[in-house]
């Protein structure tokens, strides 16, 4: 995301990138960054929590306006689970990642989701 | 402790040669021209977001897709691989936060939500790929809908 907010800023238009993994944010440098640590596919919050959704969308938009320096990243102070942080050493392992369907399973798939939303 | 992604990343894929990551030192910057309050914003999710019967992407696929930005949420789906999609696909918003920016827009906390969003399904093994193909895609988008600030939201 940071290789597209760079190009993005350059053409003109500022930008806030929001990440869960500071060191390759740290290594690829976009111009304004907000780190959340929770775990992949959660940068803007815990599902069903609009709460805490909005809560974070607004510290990162406050940062937005805030940030003066190029490269800055601001980290939010959110906690994934203050009773046990044990996802930070199972996440990101061998087997982290959902299956890959195969080409006909994945014809399949998008066959359904197209008769789904042709019958409206 | 934050999760150190590179090394991780090295051993997940360590029978590949690798993974040669983008260092930077420059960085690149414009100014915001207005108070967000006042803001045109786009959003942006590499979270493989597709809207109804669009197609599904594909490996090191640097194409996009435009999600109008009155999307419902059961008319959403994620088409990705490389994080555990369960919470967005019962939540999108934990990605691709449309609902949250709306309610944004009409709460004034932003000027105006761009119409559309944007989504493609990040973990492009190209840096060149990702650079010189979708990221000015991208900018010429959002030139030509006035954006004045633009979100991203990786997964």
């Amino acid at each position: 995301m940071g290789l597209i907010a760079r190009v993005v800023e350059e053409a003109g238009i500022p930008t806030l990138t929001m990440t869960s993994a500071l060191d390759i944010t740290q290594a690829v440098k976009p111009p304004r960054a907000v780190f959340l640590n929770f775990p992949l596919g959660h940068q803007t919050g815990k599902p069903d929590d609009p709460e805490l959704q909005r809560s974070i969308i607004r510290d990162a938009l406050n940062a937005f306006e805030s940030i003066d320096a190029p490269g800055t990243i601001v980290e939010l102070p959110y906690v994934w689970d203050p009773a046990d942080n044990g996802w930070e050493e199972r996440d990101y392992r061998p087997g982290f990642m959902p299956r890959q369907p195969g080409r006909e399973e994945a014809d399949r798939i998008e066959a359904e989701r197209r008769a789904r939303f042709a019958r409206g | 402790m934050p999760i150190d992604y590179i090394p991780r990343t090295r051993e997940l894929y360590s029978r590949y040669e690798p993974y040669r990551w983008v260092v930077n030192d420059r960085v690149p910057w414009t100014p915001l021209s207005r108070p967000i309050a006042r803001c045109r914003l786009a959003l942006m999710s590499s979270g493989g977001i597709l809207y109804r019967d669009q197609p599904r992407f594909h490996r090191e696929d640097a194409s996009y897709r435009r999600i109008p930005k009155s999307a419902r949420r059961d008319e959403l789906s994620i088409w990705h691989f490389g994080y555990p999609t369960a919470d967005a696909a019962r939540d999108p918003n934990c990605v691709f936060p449309l609902e949250r920016l709306r309610e944004f827009e009409r709460d004034g906390i932003i000027g105006e939500l761009c119409d559309p969003a944007f989504s493609f399904m990040g973990g492009i093994y190209s840096a060149r790929k990702v650079r010189e193909e979708l990221a000015p895609r991208i900018a010429a988008e959002l030139k030509a809908a006035h954006a004045d600030a633009f979100y991203l939201v990786p997964a």
